[in-house]
Parts: structure tokens; sequence; C-alpha cells
């Protein structure tokens, strides 16, 4: 073959060559991308069956409301305390100007146990959150801004009062927080906590023997199942002189308010639940609805 | 306390609908909690006058009555017992709705009857079925019997707050209305009645820091069996006090009407001169309400020469009991100091209405005028001679000024209240008072018991002003930051941790069974509650265990085959040591515990696991995941509720720092047989009880650098008795480890028949790096051999082959 046949022939066969090699690949690449399918496709899964593994538990309601609250009082720097639940007498009367036989005891029914305090009088279980009130203040200086929640007690038991239950005070002193704030912070915290301003509150003269002047705190909503009705929810107050001189304070000098609320009652109002009942007998259907 | 609206109005006549009259008094601190007509409104019933009652002719308990209804005679079957001729029942016409009922014509046992004669009950008026409804003999037949017994009147039924003992009456209520509307207080007509012959009883006080005023009359010659008027029987009957006789509904009249309780003494019983004093120890006195009480020299008695006849301010005693043949009573009207009577009923547990005023306050100043209207009532009912009133005053409570500066009011409110306005305000109350310079002088009236310092009269300007008046507004404050520390975790957090693991939160009540804390605690000695709500629940809890163990008890009597529970709570331990703290009290402490219990499969029953109980390592692993990052260490410790072999002390690691050492956290284990057993639960239950302390302290994250050489792992597998804990070659590691090795954990266990009796084989795997360069293989094996050698000797272990 002459120079350039034989140019024009290796070129003819490189290309064959190249054609060749390129529909072997090919046919290799085929082949494997078919071994690989079929395998993938023995591989599948059925997705929908469940997943394996642990479940997942559940916070109570309560619990959940009670960290709410510390959330959203905590977001103006209120500070959160907890303390005995069985008390003495002072603390959890006294201290609140409410002595023994005053007829303000009445309207506490109180549970007693077998020990006393120093004085003799029997310990009992607190029955609100307030002795931590006077507990905080007596700890720290002012500004004093706490709330404190935990479980309270009275001797009560029917369908809308349970004998354990839960509060949460709240309490802020300094020289100028008047009554007029305490409005202010609380019908805030309602409207945060129920994530609506669809809803009115109003605060009416009351008694506490710890507070001067005294509120009852009550809600309407705007809609929903409870539109229209006032829900009492919560005592409240400008704390009296002499709660403030226990605390260690002189009450000329210093001001502030407290209020007590309910968390089962903010819970089934939250929750739409109407029986207090459910919160205390531990069915687990109800309480997994929760997590 | 009930109050009808016509009796109210006879004292003040604002121009308001009930309903924002009950709304304003509700907003200045007197709660209307309910404000409705005595009875549901209904049309078409009518006086009846029935003319004669024959017998039903097929039935023995009916009869057939011809009934006047004014404009035409009806015929009316009847079954009612107490029907007569002559007299007076309501009459439902045909077409009359009464609730869901209709009054038709129809045959009653073959006889027409044409409308129906009514009970109270059919009235909707009370629950009494016994028989018609009496009318008054003077009702006139035909007319409407909805407003002949004036059933659309309203009554608000109030729930006063303990400061407002001034308002237990209609002249108190009557006084706040005045005050809110500004309508004319019209004051009751209290008439002197002259004595018409000089009849007294001699009254002494000797404890005058019990009583200070003791007012008293004699009347003689009365009619006691005398009938209480129908207009003084219904407004009794509204304010919810029953009638009695003439004399007592006269002094539950007054007091109703004024606030002023008194008692009638039936004159001819007394033993000489009444005395107020302290009871002695051993006297006693049998009290009207038929109970016989003890008295001692806490109690404030009223007595006479046979010695205590009753209990001041509380309630008056049988042997001088006024009854239907009294002929001759003495009335008393005395004040006793709120602190005298406090509590005093209580003791004896009970209440009366009496008392119920007394301790919280009970106008000093009329008591004479209280004399002098049950005098005008009783001689108008049951004739009588009165003799001269005595009004013996020993002491009466002081009533300082009290003074209310205009700056403080707007300091504690936060708004503004100028003098011209709180100047209407206290002259609305009816106080008597002075304004000097924006500071208030008042003095309180004998009635108001609770106006004692100047955020009393700054309550009472706030809530006759109008809180609804006062703005909401937001603080101001510094914004200083505030944040957790992060070496703590909140109890929130915990929470969610124990939640992630699959168990779910209970609260359960911190009083519990005394069999549950003796079981499951071995506590023989919990704290008690003197006065529980049933004995199921009569002591404090020390341990939550019992409670968990009951939630798994309920939810599986619910069919629930996979049960986790968990609760966060205070349990409450004796300890004469514990001394009272700033959140302490002496003689107790009530640490936080985080306890769970797990039942039944460890997973939810599924295709991709085979299906095995819940055991001790299950729980375990959760136990370190919610510590984490604090270690855990377990050791074999006996437990009361616990199964003495699976059965552990939770130790956990301190926060401090590497050689922080442990601390002890709770327990862990499977619930002893023996309870399992009592509590009948088929299958074990894991629980864990630990200290919230240890699980909200966290240490902070101490990271060092990681090596740059590549890591070798070498497996051990040991054979070893079986009785030694695997945490032991871990702990003997630690203290001898060659410096190469990282880091030694236990992955297998294997106990078979193949190894030598009382052995078991252990599996250890350990990693070693070195942090300068690359071990080499001979290094690694060197390292690897010398922890064999250290655990032969230290506890005869050798290599598996």
């Amino acid at each position: 073959m002459s120079v350039e046949e034989r140019k024009a022939a290796g070129a003819a066969f490189n290309s064959a060559k190249e054609r060749i090699e390129s529909a072997l690949e090919h046919r290799r690449a085929e082949l494997a991308l078919s071994k690989l399918e079929a395998r993938l496709a023995e591989e599948a899964l059925d997705v929908t069956l469940p997943g394996r593994g642990r479940g997942r538990g559940g916070v109570h309601p309560i619990s959940r409301t009670w960290q709410r609250i510390e959330e959203i009082f905590g977001s103006i720097g209120f500070d959160v305390a907890d303390g005995p639940e069985i008390e003495t007498d002072w603390y959890n009367f006294t201290a609140l100007n409410n002595p023994e036989n005053h007829p303000a005891r009445s309207m506490q029914d109180t549970f007693y146990v077998d020990m006393q305090d120093s004085g003799g009088l029997p310990l009992l279980l607190r029955t609100h959150t307030s002795p931590m009130q006077v507990r905080y203040a007596r700890m720290h200086k002012p500004p004093i801004k706490v709330i404190a929640t935990g479980r309270t007690y009275r001797v009560d038991s029917d369908a809308t009062h349970s004998p354990m239950f839960h509060q949460v005070e709240g309490l802020w002193i300094d020289e100028d927080i008047s009554f007029a704030d305490l409005k202010g912070v609380y019908v805030d915290f309602l409207r945060r906590f129920f994530e609506s301003d669809d809803l009115q509150v109003r605060f009416r003269p009351s008694y506490f023997p710890f507070t001067e002047p005294s509120a009852e705190i009550d809600l309407q909503f705007a809609s929903g199942p409870l539109k229209g009705r006032w829900l009492e929810l919560s005592g409240a107050g400008q704390v009296h002189p002499q709660v403030v001189r226990n605390f260690g304070l002189d009450p000329e000098r210093y001001i502030g308010f407290a209020f007590g609320s309910g968390l089962e009652r903010l819970t089934m109002l939250r929750y739409g639940i109407d029986d207090l009942r459910l919160f205390f007998d531990g069915d687990l259907r109800f309480l997994r609805q929760f997590s | 306390m009930n109050i009808p609206e016509n009796w109210l109005r006879g004292f003040v006549d604002p121009k308001l609908e009930t309903d924002t009259l009950a709304h304003l008094l509700t907003m200045s601190g007197l709660e209307v909690e309910s404000c409705v007509p005595v009875a549901p409104l209904f049309n078409g019933v009518v006086v009846g006058e029935i003319l004669a009652v024959e017998r039903h002719p097929n039935a023995d308990k009916l009869t057939v009555c011809t009934v006047n209804a004014g404009k035409e005679k009806l015929k009316v079957v009847c079954g009612a017992p107490n029907v007569r001729a002559g007299m007076k029942a309501p009459l439902a016409l045909m077409g009359t709705k009464l609730g869901k009922i209709e009054i038709k014509a129809a045959s009653l046992r073959g006889v027409d009857s044409q409308g129906m004669l009514c009970s109270a009950k059919e009235l909707g008026l009370s629950d009494d079925h016994s028989g018609l409804l009496e009318l008054a003999a003077d009702a006139k037949p035909g007319e409407d019997v909805y407003t002949v017994l004036e059933l659309g009147e309203h009554v608000l039924t109030f729930k006063l707050t303990p400061n407002r003992a001034d308002c237990l009456s209609v002249l108190g209520i009557a006084r706040e209305v005045a005050a809110l509307t500004g309508a004319e207080l019209k004051n009751p007509d209290i008439r002197k009645i002259p004595a018409n012959n000089d009849s007294a009883h001699a009254v002494g006080i000797t404890d005058a820091d019990g009583c200070g005023r003791f007012a008293g009359r004699v009347i003689r010659n009365v009619n006691a069996a005398a009938l209480t008027p129908a207009w003084m029987r219904q407004r009794l009957e509204r304010a919810g006090q029953r009638s009695i006789s003439a004399l007592v509904d006269v002094t539950n009249y007054v007091m109703l009407e004024l606030g002023r309780p008194l008692h009638v003494y039936d004159q001819d019983k007394l033993r000489g001169v009444i005395d107020v004093r302290w009871g002695r120890k051993g006297e006693k006195v049998l009290l009207l309400n038929g109970r016989e009480v003890e008295v001692d020299p806490g109690v404030l008695c009223i007595t006479d020469d046979s010695g205590p006849i009753g209990l001041a301010g509380v309630m008056g005693g049988e042997s001088t009991r006024a009854e239907s043949t009294t002929k001759n009573l003495f009335l008393e009207s005395a004040f006793f100091f709120p602190e005298a009577i406090a509590g005093r009923a209580r003791r004896y547990n009970f209440a009366s209405d009496a008392s119920h005023r007394f301790e919280r306050g009970v106008d000093f100043g009329n008591n004479v005028d209280g004399i002098e209207r049950a005098t005008q009532l009783i001689l108008e009912i049951c004739g009588g001679e009165p003799g001269p009133t005595v009004d013996l005053v020993e002491r009466l409570p002081q009533r300082k000024p009290v003074r209310m500066r205009v700056a403080r009011a707007k300091k504690v409110l936060g708004i503004a209240i100028d003098a011209k306005e709180v100047e209407s305000v206290f002259r609305r109350l009816g106080f008597n008072f002075a304004n000097e310079n924006k500071i208030f002088i008042v003095n309180p009236p004998s009635y108001r018991f609770d106006l004692e310092i100047e955020e009393d009269l700054i309550e009472e300007v706030a809530r006759v002003h109008g809180f609804d008046k006062i703005p909401a507004h937001p603080p101001r404050a510094p914004a200083k930051m505030h944040a957790r520390p992060e070496a703590r975790r909140s109890l929130h957090t915990v929470r969610e941790r124990v939640a992630a693991c699959d168990y779910q939160e209970t609260i359960n009540f911190a009083f519990v069974e005394a069999a549950w804390e003796a079981d499951l605690a071995g506590e023989a000695n919990p704290v008690r509650l003197l006065n529980p709500i049933a004995s199921q629940a009569s002591v404090m809890r020390t341990t939550l265990l019992g409670s968990l163990i009951a939630n798994v008890r309920t939810n599986h009597a619910r069919k629930l085959g996979r049960i986790r529970v968990f609760e966060i709570g205070r349990v409450y331990l004796r300890d004469d040591a514990a001394a009272a703290g700033p959140l302490s009290v002496a003689g107790l402490r009530q640490p936080v515990r985080v306890a769970g219990a797990a039942f039944g499969p460890a997973l939810d029953e599924q295709w991709g696991s085979p299906g095995r109980g819940v055991d001790f390592f299950d729980v375990k692993a959760d136990l370190e995941a919610i510590c984490a990052p604090r270690r855990l260490r377990f050791e074999a410790a006996a437990h009361p509720a616990l199964h003495p072999g699976r059965s552990a002390r939770v130790l956990i690691e301190g926060t401090a720092g590497d050689d922080a050492g442990y601390e002890p956290a709770g327990c862990l284990g499977e619930l002893h047989p023996r309870w399992q057993q009592k509590y009948e639960l088929p299958q074990p239950v894991v629980l864990f009880e630990l200290t919230a302390e240890c699980l909200t302290q966290i240490p902070l994250p101490r990271p060092s650098q990681p090596s740059r050489f590549p890591s070798v792992v070498r497996d051990i597998a040991l054979l070893v008795d079986t009785k030694l804990p695997a945490q032991a070659f871990l702990d003997a590691v630690q203290a001898e480890k060659p410096a190469v090795v990282q880091g030694v954990w236990m992955f297998d266990l294997y106990q078979g028949q193949n190894l030598p009796a009382g052995k078991k084989s252990l599996a250890f795997r350990v990693v070693m790096q070195d942090t300068e360069r690359t071990l080499t293989d001979g290094e690694a094996d060197s390292a690897r051999d010398a922890l064999v050698a250290l655990w032969g000797r230290r506890f005869g272990a050798k290599l598996r082959a």
C-alpha cells in the first residue's frame, strides 16, 4: 500500500476501532445500568410501612401552660421561683396580713399536717402560691419582679374543685409600680397567652387580706364557644402595706402589685377542656393528645 | 345573701333596670352572683276560689272541685290532699303553659277537667309538692297569680367579701346603691316606742373586752302564737330565711333589714341578772340547735344565775328559748367585739347568721334602733306591753380618723383623681371628713370595720370612681438582660427530655394511701394530714413511685398494653436536722423528684422489631440519655419497692470537673414481684426515681483538641467469674490504664454451656491513640496485653480462647 493508502486505511481502521469500542462501552454501560436498575428494583421498600424505633411521650397540659407563662413573663424580665408546699402558718397566712381567726381564713379551707412550727401552730399545705411572695421578697432587693408557679391545696373536692391545683403568683415591687401597671401587665399577659387581642378583661373590686386595692380579674372572649361570658380568672391587687413591711421593706417607698391565677382554669380555657378531673386521673388517652 | 328587689327599692330606688343595678354593684365590689325573678314568668294562672269539693266517682284519691275563676265557674279534677271548700289556690286555665306542660281540656277517669289547681312546685316556686299552694284569704278570684304574688320580683344573690360586713343587710346594700347612683337613701322609719310600764330585766357586762354594749327591753303579755303576716313571711322566704315563729321571724327581719342581730328570751325562764362574761372551764350550754357544747375562758357567754344560757354572738340556749307559750319576753341587742367572736362558731363546727355578722363587725351605733324596730313589729303582730329600753354601754370600738393623701392615691393607682372627685366619693359614701390641702381626714362610720389605713380609703375612692376608669398601661423598666445560666437546665427542659424518651407526664396528688408508703418506701411514719379528704389520700408521699404504679394500673384497666409515665413533683421527708431557711421549713425536706414507670412491650408492637417486654436495661439507657452529658453509675442496692436482684442505686457524675466523683441521684429497678402481685399487674414494671437537682445542673463543655493521628482498635474477650460486675473492669482501667488508651467500653456478654461453670465472657473494645504520632501495631498490642494483665491480676480474668 502506498503511504497515502496506508494513511487512509489506518484512519479507517482507527475509526472502526473507536466505533467498536464505543459500542462495546455503550453496551457495557447498558448492561451495568440494567443490572443496577434490577438491584434497585429489588431493594425497593414499602415506604408506607411504619418507622421503626421508639415512640414519643409528652408533657402534661398543665406543664405546658406553666412553661408558656414562664416564657411570657420571662420576656419582660420576671424571675422564676419556687418553694415549699408544706408551709408554716406565718408564711401562708400571717405574713400575708391574714391573722388567726380572721374571717378571711375561711375563704380558703386549709389542709393541716401532723407537724408544728416553732410556735406550736400546725404546719399546713399552702393554700396559694402567695407565701412565695414573702419568701422571695425577703431574699431579694427591689426591684422585685418574680413569678412563682406550683402546686397548691384546699379542702375542696367536686366537679369544679380539686384538692390539689396549680397557681402562678406574680409580684412586682419597685418605687412606682401602680394599679394601672398591674392592669397593663396582666391584660398584656392574657393577650399573649391566648394569642388574641379579641378578648375583654375587666378588673372588679374584691377583697384579699394581702392586697389593697384588690381586684378579681375576669376575662371575656369575643368569639368561640365561651363568647360573651365573663370568666373569673385571677385575684390581684396592690400589695398591702403590712405585707410590704413583712417583706422587710418600707411601704411608703416601695409599692407594687401581686396576682395569683389558676393554671387549670387557664389551661381549660386555652384548650377547651371542660372537666377539671381529667388533669389528675392519669388517663393516657387524654394526656397523649398534648404530646 | 339574698336581697329581694322590692325590699331594697323601699330604701333606695334609682332609675335603673335590675340588671344594670346588679352590674353596677358587681363592679363596685359587691358581687351579684345571680339576679333572677322569684318564679319563671307564666300567664294564665289565676286565683281560684274553691266553692265545692266532691268525690270523684271513679277514683278514691281524686276530687272534683267547683272553682270560681272570677268570670266563670269551672269543674276541675284535683288530686291534692289539702283541697277544701273555701280555700283559695292557683288555677291554671286551659292553654296555660307551665314549663313544658300545657294545660288542656282533659278527661280524667271519665270526668272532664277544665284547668289545673297548682302546687308551689308546679309554678316553679319551690320544691313543695305536698299540696295546693294556699293563697291569702282576701285574694280576689280571677286575679293573675303572677302579679298577686309579685313573682316577677327579682332576688339579688350577693357573694360578699369578708371586709364588707356592713353590707349584710338590705339597708347596707341600699347605702351602697345610694353612694353609687346618687339616688336618695330613705332611712328606715325608726319610731321610738315609749314604755307603758317599768318592767325591766337587770343586765351586766363583766367582760367589756368581749361585749362593749348591751341594750335590752322587756315586753309583757305578748301573744307569741300569733301568725307571722304574709308580707313578712314572703320577704323572709325570698331572703332565704324560713319562717319559724312570729318572734323569731321579727328578729330575723330586723337583722336582714338593719344588719342588727337580736335575740329574744322568754323572760320568765331567766334566772336573775343577765351577765356577759368569758366562759369557765367545765361549763356547758345546750344550744338552740340541740347541741350541747362545753365552753372555756376563750368563749364569750351570756349567763344568768344558772350559768351560761347562750354563746354570745353565736347562738342562744335552749333553757331560755321563747316559744309559742311565752308571755313575757326580753329582747337583746348587743355589740360584741369581732375578735371575741371570730372562729368560735367554727370551733364548734357550725355557723349562724349572727356569728357570721359579729365576727366581721356589727354596727355598734344601731343597738337601740334595732330594739325599737323589733318592738314596733312585735306590738303589731303579737301585741304586748313594752317596758323601758335599757342601754348599757361599757366600751365601744375606737374609730380613729384615717388620713388619705391625694398624692399617695395617685402613686398607688397610677392615675390622678383630683380632690374634688375624692370629696364627692366620700360624701356619697356618707363619710364624715375634712380636706386640708389635699390631705383628707376621714372619721369612719360605726358600721364600717374596714377603714383603718390610708390604702383602705384609696380603695374606696378607686372602687366608687370605677376600676374601669383606671387605664391599663405597661410599666417602664430598665431593659436589663435576663437569661438562665448555661449550666442550669430548667425543669421544663428536663420534662422535654424525659418525654423524648417516650414517657408521658402525669400529675398526681401529693397525698396518697399510707399503704403505698409502707410498701414502696418502707416509710411507716410519713407526714400525715390531720383533715384528709379521704382515707386513701391521708399521707404526704415520700416517693412518687406509688402514684406512678397507680397510673399504670388505671391505664392497664383501660386496656392499654404499653404504658410509660413520668411525674415531676415534690416529696415530703421528715428530717429533724432540717432548719428553717429562706426556702425551707424546719423539720422537713421537700425535694423535687423525677420518676418514671415503664410497663409492657419495649416498643409498640410492629413489623420491624421483634416484640419483647421492657426491661431494666431499656430504662437504664433512658436514664443515661436524660442525664447526659452527666454520666451515671449503677450499683446493685436494695430498695423496698424493687426486685432485690434487679435494683440499682443510681450515681451521677459531679459537675465540677473530671475528678468530682459521683453523688447519689436515685434508684432504678424492677418492681418487686411481691408488689407486682399485690398491685395486680400482669407484667413487670421498671421504675426509676431521681432527684431533680441532679438533672437541672449540667457542666459546661470542656472540649480538648482531637488527635490528628489515626486511632487503633483492639477487642478483648475475657473469661471471668459470673459474679463480677462489668463496672469493676472499667473502674480498674480508669485507675491504671496505659497512656495511649483513649476509651474502653464493654460491648458483649456471653453466658453459655460451652463456658466453664461459674464463668461468663465479657468483651471490651479498646480505642488507642497517640497525640504525637501514629501508633504501631506492636505498641497497640503491648497496651492491650497490659490491660489483659491488669484484669488478670485484679480479677483472675483470662483471655477467652
